[in-house]
């Protein structure tokens, strides 16, 4: 297990030194220190209708250290790389990205300037680095803080030698560790028939205090809102290792849509992760608008869409991987619904309305949308 | 029972000698307190002897001394010389002992003193706080020096002479010796401001001051040349008093009334004169002596609304912008200079023209407001700031435009120190004291339209120093992480930290000095303008900076 981390890590290593070899040839050939880097926007990303994921595409920025805009940034990009390497070598537990801002952050030699101010300067950089080098977060043993709980029929090897039971992790749940890669996560064994993704704590809350996964034999996960890097690569994971169904339950609004899309085809910002992070199968449980009438939600529970709401929608509608004619039939109902309603308001049917009469009438219809 | 009472009281009625009148009232002529009147007592000589050298034609050398008298307190002997034509031996004692004698206040031309009231004032004054006599040594190059020592007599306003001697004496030149009563102080509103704001606008000048401490100060000559003489002028037209005009016309040798106007005045020609007559129903050949009041009223009527060329300029010295300039370089020591002279304009018939230097930064204060030093006639006005028509000007300019703050209804703040002659024929003092200017709207409009001008170079200036500041602080980022990128390059690839700074430094180098950071603005008022449009756009995303670098390095 150790083996194979320090194998990847050399690897990368050398990636890293290349990158700063290339750097030194730049300054050698008295050219304008470059770095290229695969541009993370809107603009370079596209839909991968086979795979059912977002990728990246190839078009590369230049990032120039003689250039007023980019100088501090190259500096802060090489620094970023250079500390990397060093995680790789030492051997040292992975950091979370804030350790790893402040292993960098100093005040430079000859001036009152930092060479970080805040996180937000350094986050984008190790993204850049791990498109450079082709390596992922966790293989460059830094870590994002995740927010995820999971319940369940699951029984996993921790990466600490402890043997963890999904089922008997009490009303908690069991959280979903920064590393869950095969060798620090590993499945040893699954009786689960589904996994429902909530996108709520308290609905999961909810679900898990009556043993919501007991009744209907699944897996239960919220990534507490937008998921972190670490609930999307274990989803994608159980579905490529369990491969059982995946469903997705939000709020009905753009937001918890795009949640859904971020679980299952991936994010722009992060589509090199797609691949290793995407859950193409999973479905759209709800909730949509024709649940509404179908489950006779309460007037009370509607919440007027706003003009942020309508402009979210639009932007939506108009990415690639909600083409289908689900969702355009979803956006078109909505627009003229002209309501959005939370998971949460479901209580209000009653306390159990989710669990016993909302989830099970869905899964059995195979009222989805795709 | 009031005949008698009448003519009691007519006994008492007697005329009043100018200088018993003096006596009573010397606050008028600036001798208000001891600090004022050390200071008048010096500046009434060099005024003086500045008058004389530049009528004369000859470069200013001044020597001011003050001696504190061991004697008593707050008593001073003033030793004021200069290497001024000197003055032939049968004047000297009405110059210095008489009050209203003198030859500037008839005559319509530029020149520091006015009235001929200030110098015989000074003697006056000292002879009245001290009891001494005034000492003056002339020598007008005859081989000869005239001394005499004199008084003022009260009653007579005639001057008392308590000795004269003549001994051998070269050259030419006047030194005056007078003991007053007097307060020395430091700082604002000091003999040694005046000193030093005369040797501002005067620069032609060579000034020595030695102190009561017996310090000396030398102020340089840095221009060799005079200002031009100014020409004597006629009185124009427009703005005169009907007083003025009958006592003109009783005076004149023109026999005939368009003959008379077209004589004394300037800006009349004798058609003119014709006209004027015509349009007040006089006939242009009547005589001026049969001129009835009501005939004299209806012509200066006419005057008044003719609309008649400005009068000639000539009659004005100004200073010129680069002496203005040079002055305020070798006093101020500034990192910028600017002046402006306007062209002359006229307020109540008298020509009068503006001139405002500027200088920004060096060892200026840079706490505070600007230093402001307003001059009537090359004399610096010391007192009576807020009244001035110069001040008012300043505080009305928006120096908020010219890159100084500025709150309103005060003097700007900054580094700046601002030069504003007032040059006339005849100075509108709002008092006899002499120091503000009447606040007539045309002369206000004249001295903010210099301000302007000045103030619009020195906004230019700041401006373009702000962005060359900047294009060099964004040029230093590359040098400032050098040392970062080689720690960084040399963790990553085992490299020489030291050699990679080296060669990184040589590249950062070669690449500033194809790097054109500053834009040449055209002027200060668009400005604004051009900085909201060079700003750099926010990052986004996308890596699209403002590329400096040459086109090989975007690729």
């Amino acid at each position: 297990m150790m083996k194979t981390d320090a194998q990847s890590g050399k690897e990368i290593a050398l990636r890293l030194e290349a990158l700063g070899n290339d750097v030194l040839a730049d300054i050698e050939l008295k050219k304008n220190p470059s770095l290229s880097i695969l541009t993370r926007n809107l603009n370079n990303v596209y839909f991968d209708e086979d795979q059912g994921l977002i990728r990246l595409g190839d078009k590369r920025q230049n990032r120039n250290y003689i250039n007023l805009n980019q100088a501090k940034k190259f500096m802060q990009t090489l620094l970023v790389a250079k500390q990397i390497k060093w995680l790789l070598e030492q051997q040292k537990p992975a950091l979370s990205i804030r350790q790893l801002y402040y292993t960098l952050k100093h005040s430079i030699p000859g001036s009152k300037e930092n060479t970080f101010d805040t996180q937000d300067e350094s986050d984008p950089l190790i993204e850049d680095v791990e498109v450079m080098v082709d390596a992922l977060r966790e293989e460059l043993k830094l870590i994002a803080t995740p927010k995820g709980v999971l319940a369940g029929p699951m029984v996993v090897l921790d990466q600490t030698g402890d043997t963890l039971d999904f089922s008997k992790m009490g009303s908690a749940g069991g959280a979903v560790p920064p590393s869950v890669e095969e060798n620090t996560f590993k499945i040893k064994e699954c009786s689960a028939d589904f996994i429902l993704v909530v996108e709520k704590f308290a609905v999961w809350n909810l679900l898990n205090q009556g043993k919501y996964w007991k009744d209907a034999n699944c897996m239960i996960m919220t990534g507490k809102g937008q998921p972190a890097r670490a609930e999307r690569r274990l989803l994608h994971r159980m579905q490529k290792e369990l491969n059982i169904p995946i469903y997705i339950f939000t709020d009905m609004d753009p937001w918890g849509y795009y949640i859904y899309s971020v679980y299952k085809q991936g994010s722009i910002n992060l589509a090199f992760f797609s691949e290793k992070a995407g859950a193409p199968k999973a479905q759209y449980l709800g909730f949509s608008t024709s649940d509404v009438k179908q489950f006779d939600i309460p007037r009370s529970a509607y919440i007027k869409l706003k003009d942020v709401d309508y402009k979210r929608l639009k932007e939506i509608e108009a990415y690639d991987w909600f083409k289908s004619k689900g969702w355009k039939n979803e956006f078109a109902a909505m627009k003229q619904f002209g309501y959005k309603v939370e998971q949460d308001s479901l209580v209000a049917k009653s306390i159990e309305f989710t669990a016993k009469e909302y989830l099970p009438t869905k899964i059995e219809n195979k009222q989805f949308i795709n | 029972m009031v005949t008698n009472v009448a003519e009691t009281m007519a006994k008492t009625h007697k005329a009043i000698s100018i200088a018993e009148f003096f006596e009573k009232n010397k606050h008028l002529l600036g001798y208000e307190n001891l600090q004022k009147s050390l200071l008048t007592v010096v500046r009434e000589g060099v005024d003086n002897s500045l008058d004389a050298c530049e009528e004369a034609r000859i470069l200013p050398d001044i020597y001011i001394e003050l001696q504190k008298k061991a004697n008593g307190d707050n008593k001073f002997k003033v030793i004021i010389e200069d290497n001024g034509p000197g003055i032939v031996k049968a004047n000297i004692p009405k110059i210095f002992g008489k009050l209203l004698y003198g030859s500037k206040f008839h005559r319509l031309r530029q020149s520091r003193g006015q009235q001929g009231i200030g110098i015989s004032a000074a003697v006056l004054y000292g002879q009245l706080t001290t009891g001494k006599s005034a000492k003056i040594y002339s020598r007008i190059n005859d081989g000869k020096t005239h001394i005499y020592e004199l008084h003022v007599d009260i009653q007579t306003n005639e001057p008392q002479i308590q000795a004269e001697d003549t001994v051998y004496g070269s050259g030419h030149g006047t030194r005056l010796e007078l003991n007053v009563k007097g307060r020395y102080v430091k700082g604002k509103q000091s003999i040694y401001e005046y000193i030093q704001e005369t040797a501002i606008m005067n620069p032609f000048a060579k000034i020595v001051f030695v102190d009561p401490d017996g310090e000396k100060f030398e102020f340089p000559r840095v221009v060799e040349e005079l200002p031009k003489e100014p020409r004597e002028i006629k009185p124009h037209a427009s703005g005169i008093e009907l007083g003025t005009l009958l006592r003109m016309m009783k005076n004149s040798k023109a026999r005939i009334i368009s003959g008379f106007l077209a004589a004394e005045f300037s800006r009349i020609s004798s058609e003119k004169a014709k006209e004027l007559c015509v349009l007040a129903n006089i006939d242009p050949k009547v005589s001026t002596t049969s001129l009835t009041r009501d005939e004299a009223e209806a012509l200066h009527d006419q005057m008044q609304k003719a609309r008649l060329q400005n009068p000639p300029t000539d009659c004005l010295s100004p200073i010129t912008a680069k002496p203005i300039e040079e002055g305020l370089k070798k006093e101020l020591a500034p990192e910028f200079v600017t002046a402006v002279s306007r062209s002359a304009a006229v307020y109540s018939g008298n020509p009068f023209l503006v001139e405002v230097g500027i200088a920004y930064g060096g060892n200026l204060d840079q706490e505070g407001s600007v230093h402001l030093m307003r001059y009537a006639n090359k004399v610096p006005l010391l007192y009576e700031q807020s009244a001035c028509a110069i001040t008012k000007s300043v505080i009305q300019t928006d120096w908020r435009r010219y890159k100084l703050s500025q709150s309103g209804g005060s003097l700007p703040v900054g580094p700046v120190a601002i030069t504003i002659h007032f040059a006339s024929v005849w100075v509108p003092y709002t008092s006899e004291g002499k120091e503000a200017i009447a606040s007539y709207p045309v002369i206000i409009k004249e001295i903010k339209l210099a301000i302007q001008e000045a103030a619009r170079r020195m906004g230019v200036y700041l401006s373009r120093k702000r962005r060359a500041n900047e294009a060099e602080e964004r040029k230093a980022i590359f040098h400032r992480y050098v040392g970062e990128l080689a720690v960084a390059l040399h963790e990553l690839t085992g490299k020489d930290e030291e050699k990679i700074a080296a060669q990184m430094t040589e590249l950062i180098e070669e690449k500033l000095k194809t790097m054109v950071l500053v834009v040449e603005p055209e002027d200060a008022e668009n400005e604004a303008q051009k900085e909201v449009d060079n700003e750099i756009p926010d990052e986004d995303n996308s890596e699209n900076g403002e590329s400096l670098s040459e086109k090989e390095d975007g690729e």
